[in-house]
């Protein structure tokens, strides 16, 4: 016995020798190849424009009718893409239409019942002389939809939510903004279910579609921007077509998941009723499916949401711009009750949703009309009595300008007061953070040779799943290497790794924090639920007021953004390591400390891993949002720049870029913490 | 037996596994253990050939993973079996196509499931007449046929319940409705109270005894519990490794098991619970004593009475006629089987 213990320990301790010797291995070429750089050619550390010069585009134009080649000098993968978008934009299928000619019309499709809710909410149908819905109106109808969602809290804070927009004089830009979303989201949400059921339905196209929009989810917001105005122009409509192809992923692939999630059992019975194939999709599956489906109704409002403000950069109207503009011209004030809006309503959406989520049908006692449908009668009663009072009172409809209160003095007296008060003791940061740390992590990002960069991606990749995941890992970052725009691409990876480092160091200790009492719990997470929802803007208008734009407020945004994933995802790992194992640990003897650090730290690693998957996921979204004011020379700048510059190739090019580095994080990180997981014995995902 | 067989199956296989057509074909439709190891394959269920016999219940028992639930699924063609015949009301049933077969299971198959089943966003009625309701039968028509079915397994009152509003025995008492609401004529339970508790499980076993008295059912009951197969079978199939080892009555298996694993899996089982006096009964004797007992009594009722008698027992049969003698010494060897 004792015998064939030893030996396996044995084992172990050789194949953990064997195990390190490769790292080890490959860290001493790494360290060579960067402390000893400068004795080898440039081309090993930034890989030269050269090599992608003049590629032969494999592209014909088809000029008169004729196909003709093409005389199009590439100089580099920018100009395939733009070489593929002047095809679409240029050719005409069967002499007739222009792939453009399809995006334009499809728009379309948007464009009407966008007008209709717009004039419903608030500008009125002016031919027919009818005016938008009064906002007492909706105001009650808010409240009634919360109440009978949930309760009188939700009531109280949806109706107070729309009173926010009137009384603030915001009225026709959070209209304008709602019913963008009231339009946009229900399109996504159908076609992220069509798309979903067809993936349910052949195997192929799930393969191909689930990569797509894997894509999809990684490419920065700005990356669905610059396509975007080729292919449907500028405009409110360019903006809501943006927020619907932003939106499709979660849903599409939420209901992927809940279609395949149904029960086998609850499938047989579906069959053993003699359902046809169609019943089955229609009476069993999608029913069945129904709690999947509607978190991914709320995740497409969020989406949709977080779109808003992005979605004013090609010219959708509302409260995005209106955001974008004071804070261009820094009124701070006004920015932040703009602010305000846009968060007031998405987390009242958020909440509206998530009670819609949760709501359990329930048996009803049978009984008069009003106890039947209690919600009904107290609407239409709103309706009624709102009508009446809109038409002897004109001011109910619209609030006129004079009866508008505005805090944004007050607002900017406080944000003066605070900006002073902190300025001095934040100068510090200001003054010693860029040249003791940020340049000279910066300058080793940018002179880390390439080689290194890939190898230590592809090699990680070949540790966790094999040869396959290192060349997909390969194919990811070689593209990038590929791209000429190298140098960018490090700036942005040097303030992603900056801030995720930052993230980890506050966000790590909170979540140990968080999950040590319930109520501590709860508490944070009602904030984590809350800040979650507000659009990645938002979180510009703070660090503006501390730091001015610069390096120091581009990473402050994304440390607070990013960081909330990683809260909580420790706590969530903490607690649900299983009460059992820690009560076995405490019998065992072990102190408060020894538990967490013993057991459930190690036990909920793997999740914490995936918190961390999330807060690099974040931070490549907000490095590209908050570019806006980082000012750094990195790919955020070069993708305002191909926006102002209208060349979508190199859009689309430099949105794959940070895609790729998303893409292939998110490859290793998850495929290691569910390896993990299934190794502790662990639910995995997927 | 004279009368025609309601369901049977022959030489009944499933093969998980990369290509299990092609590698069942090549190996003859009869491929070994050892092929079936070496080709990576799991076999589910094994040459397995039985037939049901209108009104009986035919109990399939096995420990988990020896592919009760693979057959039960085979017989109703939920899966596709890898070789074999199935054979239901004279009709080759797998060669009925897609649309015959929904026909069949919208008229003359029922199922329960161990979980129930139950679709979530229906009420009690709703799930009930769910069968009905994707024939295309109208409303009124559907929900009066499904009220007498939950009247008669004892809901109602909760017709407009959901099912997360009720109890699990209550669920699968939803569960049994909705397979009876097609008046099926033959009804397959796939461990239908196994995730019940215990208590749950015996007064719902009852009430399963009971509604089979009234609709006389043929019935293929799966379970892993082999108490509950005695109280309810005519006859039990044990199931090990994806083969049917044994298959009779209770009796039979007991007193004749067929092989160890049968041995060890009814050892343990109270033989005065299912064996009559006429199976262990002496032989006619000249002193027969003034207590008489019919020779179909199980054991488990007379024995006190024969304990407490000096004598011994006289055992007579439906008319009255000695046929045989019961002493203490025969009730104690089955009531104390270890100490014999
Ligand atoms: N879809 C499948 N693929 C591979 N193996 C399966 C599949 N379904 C069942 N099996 C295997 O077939 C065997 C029998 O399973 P099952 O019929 O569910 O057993 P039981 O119902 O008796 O518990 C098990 O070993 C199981 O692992
Ligand atoms: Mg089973």
């Amino acid at each position: 016995m004792n015998k064939v213990v030893a030996r396996r320990d044995f084992g172990e301790l050789s194949s953990a020798i064997k195990w390190a010797t490769w790292p080890s291995i490959c860290l001493a070429a790494a360290v060579v190849l960067i402390v000893y750089r400068d004795m080898f050619p440039d081309w090993f550390v930034v890989p030269p424009n050269l090599w992608t010069e003049q590629l032969p585009l494999p592209y014909v134009a088809f000029e008169n009718r004729m196909p003709v080649a093409m005389d199009w000098s590439g100089t580099n993968l920018a100009d395939w893409f733009n070489a593929i978008i002047h095809f679409l934009r240029k050719h005409e299928f069967f002499d007739l239409f222009t792939f453009r000619d399809i995006t334009r019309a499809l728009t379309q499709l948007v464009v009407w019942p966008l007008d209709f809710a717009e004039d419903l909410l608030v500008s009125g149908f002016r031919d027919l002389g009818i005016p938008g819905i009064p906002w007492i109106i909706s105001v009650g109808l808010a409240a009634v939809l919360g109440w009978y969602l949930k309760g009188w809290r939700l009531s109280l804070l949806s109706g107070a939510c729309i009173a926010y927009f009137a009384v603030f004089g915001l009225w026709q830009l959070a209209m304008t903004t709602l019913s963008l979303i009231l339009v946009t989201a229900p399109m996504a949400i159908a076609i992220g279910i069509g798309l979903g059921i067809l993936a349910s339905k052949w195997r192929w196209f799930e393969r191909v579609l689930w990569p797509v929009l894997n894509l999809m989810q990684s490419l920065p917001h700005f990356g669905y921007l610059i396509p975007i105005v080729v292919f449907v122009g500028l405009g409110h409509k360019a903006g809501a077509v943006a927020t619907i192809l932003f939106a499709i992923p979660p849903m599409a692939k939420l209901t992927i998941v809940g279609l395949r999630g149904v029960s086998s059992e609850v499938l047989d019975a579906g069959v053993m009723a003699g359902c046809t194939p169609r019943q089955m999709l229609w009476r069993v599956r999608i029913p069945a499916a129904q709690k999947t489906l509607m978190v991914g109704v709320n995740q497409v409002i969020m989406q949709c949401l977080a779109m808003v403000v992005i979605a004013s950069f090609v010219g959708a109207r509302g409260l995005g711009i209106d955001l974008l503009f004071r804070l261009q011209t820094l009124q701070l004030g006004r920015a932040l009750e703009s602010g305000i809006a846009i968060v007031l309503m998405a987390v009242t959406l958020d909440r509206l949703s998530q009670a819609l989520t949760e709501k359990e049908p329930e048996h009803k006692t049978a009984g008069s009309l009003w106890n039947a449908h209690p919600f009904l009668f107290v609407a239409a009663t709103i309706i009624i009595v709102g009508t009446a009072i809109a038409l002897l009172v004109p001011e109910a409809i619209v609030l006129p300008r004079d009866f508008t209160i505005t805090l944004a003095p007050i607002w900017d007296t406080i944000i003066k007061s605070v900006v002073f008060g902190l300025y001095d003791p934040l100068s510090f940061i200001r003054e010693y953070a860029p040249p003791y740390l940020l340049i000279p992590i910066r300058e080793f990002f940018k002179e880390l040779p390439w080689i290194v960069f890939l190898g230590v991606f592809m090699f990680t990749g070949w540790r966790l799943g094999g040869w396959r995941m290192a060349i997909l890992v390969g194919v990811f970052i070689g593209f990038v290497v590929l791209s000429s725009w190298w140098t960018e691409f490090m700036v942005t990876t040097y303030l992603v790794f900056v801030a995720v480092v930052v993230c980890v160091l506050w966000a790590f200790p909170v979540g140990i924090w968080a999950a040590a009492k319930d109520g501590r719990t709860r508490v944070v997470a009602f904030l984590c639920d809350t800040f979650q929802t507000f659009p990645s803007f938002i979180y510009l208008i703070p660090v503006i007021m501390l730091f001015q734009v610069g390096t120091i407020s581009q990473i402050l945004a994304i440390v607070i953004y990013a960081g909330i994933p990683m809260v909580r995802y420790t706590y969530l790992g903490l607690r649900s390591v299983p009460n059992e194992i820690v009560e076995a640990a405490i019998t065992s003897g072990c102190t408060p400390r020894q538990v967490l650090w013993k057991v459930r730290l190690p036990l909920a690693f793997p999740n914490i891993m995936l918190g961390l998957n999330q807060t690099i996921m974040f931070s490549l979204f907000m490095v590209m949002i908050a570019g806006f004011i980082g000012g750094n020379y990195d790919l955020a700048r070069e993708i305002f720049k191909a926006k102002a510059n209208n060349d979508a190739g190199l859009g689309i090019l430099l949105a794959l870029c940070v895609a790729f580095l998303g893409l292939s994080t998110d490859l290793l990180i998850q495929t290691w913490a569910n390896r993990r997981k299934a190794r502790l014995g662990l639910a995995t995902d997927n | 037996m004279t009368t025609e067989a309601k369901l049977s199956c022959e030489q009944l296989w499933k093969l998980y596994g990369a290509d299990p057509e092609k590698f069942f074909a090549s190996h003859g439709d009869r491929p070994t253990q050892a092929d079936i190891a070496s080709g990576g394959y799991i076999c589910a269920v094994r040459d397995v050939s039985f037939d049901v016999y209108p009104g009986e219940i035919v109990v399939v028992m096995g420990l988990s993973g020896s592919g009760k639930s693979t057959l039960v699924r085979c017989l109703s063609r939920l899966i596709e079996p890898t070789g074999g015949e199935i054979s239901f009301e004279g009709q080759n049933l797998l060669e009925a196509s897609r649309k015959e077969m929904i026909d069949i299971r919208r008229h003359k198959m029922g199922m329960v499931f161990q979980h129930f089943a139950l679709l979530p966003h229906r009420t009690v009625i709703d799930n009930v007449a769910f069968p009905l309701e994707v024939q295309g039968i109208n409303r009124a028509k559907r929900h009066e046929r499904a009220r007498e079915i939950i009247e008669l397994v004892g809901l109602s009152g909760r017709e407009r319940y959901y099912p997360r509003e009720l109890s699990g025995g209550q669920q699968q008492r939803v569960g049994i409705a909705r397979s009876l609401a097609v008046e099926p004529d033959i009804w397959f339970l796939d461990e239908p109270f196994s995730a019940l508790d215990p208590l749950i499980r015996r007064e719902m076993q009852d009430e399963f005894l009971r509604l089979q008295s009234l609709l006389k059912k043929t019935i293929v009951f799966i379970t892993h519990d082999f108490d509950e197969a005695i109280r309810l079978a005519d006859r039990i199939a044990i199931m090990y490794e994806g083969a049917i080892v044994q298959f009779g009555p209770v009796e039979e298996l007991v007193l004749n098991p067929a092989t160890d694993y049968v041995r060890d899996f009814t050892k343990e089982i109270p033989k005065e619970k299912f064996l009559t006096v006429g199976r262990v009964m002496g032989p006619v004797v000249a002193d027969c004593g003034t207590l008489s007992i019919g020779e179909s009594d199980l054991i488990g009722d007379v024995a006190a009475k024969v304990i407490d008698y000096e004598g011994v027992a006289c055992v007579r049969d439906e008319h009255g006629q000695a046929v045989g003698s019961l002493t203490r010494g025969h009730v104690a060897k089955i009531l104390f089987p270890e100490e014999s």
